[in-house]
């Protein structure tokens, strides 16, 4: 059987039935990923137990005991997230040999609800970019096109699902992470509520924006992998007690009635003329089935990418300071324990990483705090604000993920401002601490688009019930590239 | 805006980290192309806008104060990925320097 296309819901249904055994299901993603890994770099590792985990849920069923809701669904991990006894290094040098000491908390529930972690996938470093390309271990490849980037820091994950490997992964989004490779890949990504999600066992970026969540090919699926993992964690202190869990049977599958907000400055200067049409389209569908479309502006959008690159520089360069060379991985001897510091850190880590370590030691540092750092926090207050204004009218904003299709591998490599500005219209979401949500509506020049979907805190329901009716009138979700 | 030499020297050494010589205009460059665009910033009046506080809301969480100890397997692995030991401890080079007057 050709495991490449299902979807979990399809998955779990030839499961249950008898159909498909995990093991034949963990052992084509096996298959899959030892034929296609070579050209797009989506894997770093494949785990060794996998088809052993495997064997153990199809047993598990033959003695007809009641099974998780993800019960022989093999999932990939980025390699940011902490399984024990896994090798697990950010994408970066500075990890080498480092291995997983204990299990991080998403581990912990996808394994109770009985899926199968078949691998970790490539990363930009740290979570540092946007096009997977500053991984220590190579780029990774757009399926779509190998010549183009997947979008990042998520590339592998996205890369995955899209090239048909393994029906999701988990990724972590701290300014779109999730959502823009989703978008540049053709798959869909949910980056959840700041809270709703533990990060115990996540290496930090940006503690105050990090968030884990799903990519997936269908809506449906994404919120079947937030109802597992999802929820208070007594090890995340941020992480929230929720009042209404996600149910994945109840998504109701219309937006009659909806009002859904179009912020103009999402189509400002800098946006693809030929993705702005494709998403205006998107929109346009939705009202066919019957949510009523305003246009809204959030006024202060053009400060959220500025005051996001003071912040999450500023939180990396405090969340990086452990690595020191001596209680794990890289390490390079100095002459005093100063100078071990400085090659370790200097050798170990990639350029990228360093920038932003320099750029948020400086932000930080006496005399420029006040006019870069607090400014920043108090320009998310007025991002926060526009947001909360936003929701008094309507029930969720949609537009573009990402204001372009994947670019050449390279073409910005080497200029951080052109890089940092693919994530122009995601980084308001984790500013804001709200849920977004990337659906494939369409393609340029064969490059997927993504629509994305932004509600209010804890409304994952609404992103839900938009992305499935979009996904339930149209078919790009089911297009795979050759 | 450029940053200077002595300027990125300055930051390298408060973030503990060595720059290879070949790089380091490539570093005044881009911190300074990067610290024009978010300059942006200053055109906004903030003056009575309160700063961001908490990503979670301002509530406090508390626990018991009960030490839960650790599973000897997670201990073990966590002392397996030190540089370099000696029996459970942690070895490092010295931290204060050893002067005689």
């Amino acid at each position: 059987m050709d495991v490449s296309t299902l979807t979990i819901k399809e998955a779990g249904e030839k499961l249950a039935s008898g159909e498909l055994t995990a093991v034949d299901y963990a052992q084509g993603c096996l298959d899959a990923i030892a034929n296609g890994n070579e050209n797009l770099n989506a894997f770093l590792e494949v785990s060794q137990t996998a088809l052993d985990e495997a064997a153990s849920i199809d047993a598990r069923r033959a003695a007809g005991e009641s099974l998780g809701s993800l019960a022989g669904i093999p999932i990939g991990l980025k390699d940011n997230m902490l399984v024990r006894g896994w090798g697990s290094t950010s994408g970066s040098q500075i990890l080498e040999g480092y291995r997983g000491a204990y299990d991080s908390t998403i581990t912990q529930r996808l394994q109770a609800a009985g899926a199968i972690l078949i691998g970790r996938t490539n990363m930009d470093e740290f979570a540092m970019g946007s096009s997977t390309e500053t991984s220590h271990h190579g780029a990774s490849c757009n399926p779509w096109d190998a010549q183009k980037v997947p979008g990042g820091s998520s590339g592998g994950s996205a890369v995955a699902v899209a090239a048909g490997f393994i029906p999701a992964a988990l990724g972590s989004d701290t300014g779109g992470s999730i959502r823009q490779p989703a978008s540049l890949c053709g798959v869909v990504g949910l980056k959840p509520t700041y809270g709703r999600v533990s990060r115990y066992g996540l290496m930090a970026l940006a503690s105050s924006f990090d968030q884990i969540g799903p990519i997936t090919r269908t809506v449906e699926d994404a919120a079947l992998i937030l109802e597992a993992i999802e929820g208070r964690d007594p090890k995340d202190g941020t992480s929230v007690e929720l009042t209404n869990t996600t149910v994945p049977a109840l998504i109701e599958k219309s937006v009659d009635g909806m009002t859904l907000g179009v912020p103009k400055e999402y189509f400002a200067s800098g946006m693809d003329a030929h993705v702005a049409s494709v998403v205006h389209e998107a929109i346009a569908e939705l009202e066919r089935a019957g949510a009523k479309i305003q246009e809204i502006s959030m006024p202060h959008s053009e400060y959220a990418l500025a005051a996001y690159y003071i912040i999450q520089p500023a939180e990396a360069s405090s969340n990086l300071g452990r690595f020191d060379g001596l209680r794990y991985g890289y390490h390079s001897s100095g002459e005093n324990l100063p100078e071990t510091y400085k090659r370790t850190r200097g050798e170990g880590f990639g350029k990228e990483v360093k920038r932003r370590i320099m750029l948020g030691s400086y932000t930080l540092s006496a005399g420029y705090y006040d006019a870069y750092y607090r400014k920043a926090l108090k320009v998310r207050t007025l991002i926060k604000r526009d947001f909360d204004e936003a929701f008094k009218r309507v029930d969720a904003i949609v537009c573009p993920t990402s204001p372009s299709v994947a670019w050449n591998l390279g073409e910005k490599f080497d200029d951080p401002l052109a890089m940092y500005l693919a994530d122009i219209y995601t980084v308001t979401a984790n500013l804001a601490t709200v849920p977004g949500l990337s659906v494939p509506c369409g393609f340029v020049d064969g490059l997927p688009v993504g629509l994305q979907i932004l509600a209010k805190p804890f409304d994952e329901y609404t992103l839900f019930r938009v992305g499935a009716t979009y996904q339930d009138r149209t078919n790009w979700h089911k297009q795979s590239p050759t | 805006m450029k940053f200077s030499r002595e300027e990125v020297l300055k930051i390298a050494k408060l973030a503990r980290l060595h720059l290879e010589e070949e790089d380091i205009s490539k570093y005044q460059e881009d911190l300074g192309s990067i610290l024009t665009y978010i300059e942006k910033l200053q055109e906004l009046n903030t003056d009575d806008v309160p700063e961001f506080q908490h990503a979670a809301g301002s509530a406090n969480v508390f626990r018991e104060d009960i030490v839960e100890g650790c599973d000897p397997d997670v201990r073990r692995r966590a002392l397996e990925n030190f540089t370099a030991r000696e029996g459970n401890l942690l070895k490092v080079q010295a931290v204060f320097e050893n002067r005689t007057e």
